[in-house]
């Protein structure tokens, strides 16, 4: 079998050699508990971690103070809209999000909704984006806040974040955002964007897992937060736990990397996806794209290869790692939720690959990657009644399937 | 995650293709927004299938589960044939609960090819 190629980074990324590096020392001779005032181990891991605190903040344009370390994206998220929805109950309990966030935010919402808290879910267009008009019309006198994820995981798919932040400010309502696909590959700016909080995660840009951070903004508005996770009162209260020194160390160097390095990253990931896209329109017809044509992450392409049914063609890669929006990998037996969303017809979704590139794919990987994909659809697509069927100019739609 | 069987034909299809003529029957069962079509057609001489091929839109058990059902109706009269079961099916490929529902596409693609030809042919 041949090496296996991993285009697979917007569900996680390797760590990156030189995070690994600046993250060793922590596990063994620098051990200590950064809220042990009163020694030298405990002083080492402080300074550590004051210094992660400040390589995270450099790269979205933020204070030091204003970064609170959590355990990943989910938390930060879920940080982000409870403790904003409980400590600013009294204001209001109405709050405006979008229908392809992620689970993290979503389900989230849901369970405000059960705790009394009002949600519009704004829908999306067919390339993924939000109405900014809509969104203002949205916003009432009760809205608290207003929750938008900067780039979706799933289509790439960019938000208006700088627009977005402009509205939430006019109305004096609060703007969280989950930023976890876009930091590290885009530039994220929290003053420029006008965003209140930001959730981040290091694994999604080659750092460990199970470490993020949510900013939270601390001047005009300084933005207060009840915690979710209570004890010692680390992160300024926000969110207690004996802090994770070497996660940190590792989400802080991967920081200081991107922030020298993603500029060069995007055009090169960039080139390398836009190749693969076009290798696949030149030797394949009906590929749709999924998400917007330009408004999109870097390294980031979802494409509908109609009439080959997601899941068999993933099986068919054997050592190419990649994702399906497809109802048969997941347990659910329903197509992805943002692609629906998209107005993607479900026949479509079925059919869905996500490819995500990062800082270790080569030309080479991609192009055999390519290769392969290539013959495995026109493979399948020769045992496919569709295909036959669009072949000869029928109309799928028009005809009566028995559901089942 | 996929039983050996379902892999060997997956990659080893048998059957791929189409029949035509007076004598042949065609089924066709699920549909695209469900993620699965197949369509199964068999050959009938004098009450026997002489030959069958199906061609599958769905996942590798889909694929695989229509087949197995090409390759086990082949020579079956055609009451035979439509005895086959979708657990028959299911148990030969060692399908997960999952999958169940491609063994059943499976076995109903087999009983409305069966059904078309006698229809066509009363
Ligand atoms: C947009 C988005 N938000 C949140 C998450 C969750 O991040 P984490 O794995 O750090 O909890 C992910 C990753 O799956 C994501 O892509």
């Amino acid at each position: 079998m041949s090496k296996p190629i991993y285009l697979d980074y917007a569900a996680t990324t390797p760590v990156d050699p030189r995070v690994l590096e600046a993250m060793l020392p922590y596990f063994t001779e620098r051990f200590g508990n950064a809220a042990s005032r009163n020694h030298l181990f405990g002083w080492k891991a402080e300074e550590a971690v004051d210094q992660a605190r400040q390589e995270v903040a450099a790269l979205i344009g933020a204070q030091a103070k204003e970064i609170v370390f959590t355990s990943g994206a989910t938390e930060s998220d879920n940080l982000a809209l409870l403790g904003v929805a409980e400590m600013y109950q009294e204001q209001g309990k109405h709050i405006i999000t979008c229908v392809t966030e992620h689970k993290a935010v979503l389900d989230t919402a849901h369970y405000l909704e059960t705790k009394g808290f009002e949600v519009t879910f704004l829908p999306v267009d067919k390339a993924g984006r939000i109405d900014l008009t809509q969104l203002e019309a949205t916003i009432r006198e009760d809205t608290i806040l207003i929750s938008l994820m900067a780039a979706n995981n799933e289509i790439g798919t960019l938000h208006p974040i700088k627009e977005i932040g402009a509205i939430a400010k006019k109305h004096g309502v609060l703007f969280h955002s989950d930023a976890t696909q876009a930091v590290g590959k885009i530039p994220v700016d929290v003053q420029e964007m006008g965003v209140d909080l930001l959730s981040i995660s290091a694994h999604k840009m080659y750092g460990p897992k199970g470490v993020g951070a949510l900013y939270v903004r601390r001047r005009k508005p300084r933005v207060r937060l009840a915690p979710q996770i209570h004890g010692g009162g680390h992160e300024r209260g926000m969110r207690s736990g004996t802090l994770a020194v070497p996660q940190l160390v590792g989400l802080g160097a991967a920081c200081r990397i991107a922030g020298e390095e993603m500029a060069a990253e995007a055009i090169r990931v960039r080139a390398l996806r836009d190749r693969l896209h076009k290798k696949f329109t030149t030797a394949l017809d009906f590929v749709h794209l999924n998400g917007h044509e330009e408004l999109r992450l870097p390294g980031l392409v979802n494409l509908s290869f109609a009439f080959v049914e997601g899941e068999s063609l993933m099986m068919g890669l054997e050592n190419i790692a990649v994702s399906s929006g497809s109802a048969c990998t997941s347990a659910s037996l329903e197509p992805s939720y943002v692609l629906r969303a998209l107005g993607v017809g479900d026949e479509l979704a079925h059919c869905s690959i996500r490819f995500s590139l990062g800082r270790f794919t080569t030309e080479e990987e991609l192009d055999r990657a390519a290769e392969k994909v290539i013959a495995t659809v026109t493979r399948l697509r020769e045992m496919s009644p569709l295909y036959d069927m669009a072949k000869e100019g029928i109309d799928l739609k028009s005809i009566q399937w028995a559901a089942h | 995650m996929y039983s050996d069987k379902v892999i060997d034909h997956y990659n080893a299809p048998r059957n791929v293709g189409k029949l035509d003529g007076e004598d042949v029957g065609t089924g066709i069962v699920g549909a695209p927004e469900c993620g699965d079509v197949m369509k199964l057609q068999v050959k009938v001489e004098e009450g026997r299938i002489v030959d069958a091929k199906f061609k599958t839109f769905g996942c590798g058990s889909a694929i695989a589960s229509s087949s197995l059902a090409t390759e086990w109706i082949k020579g079956k009269t055609l009451d035979e044939a439509a005895q086959i079961t979708n657990s028959d099916i299911a148990e030969e490929l060692n399908l997960p609960p999952v999958k169940i529902h491609c063994s059943v596409l499976a076995e109903d693609a087999i009983k409305a090819a069966v059904k078309d030809y006698k229809e066509r042919n009363q």
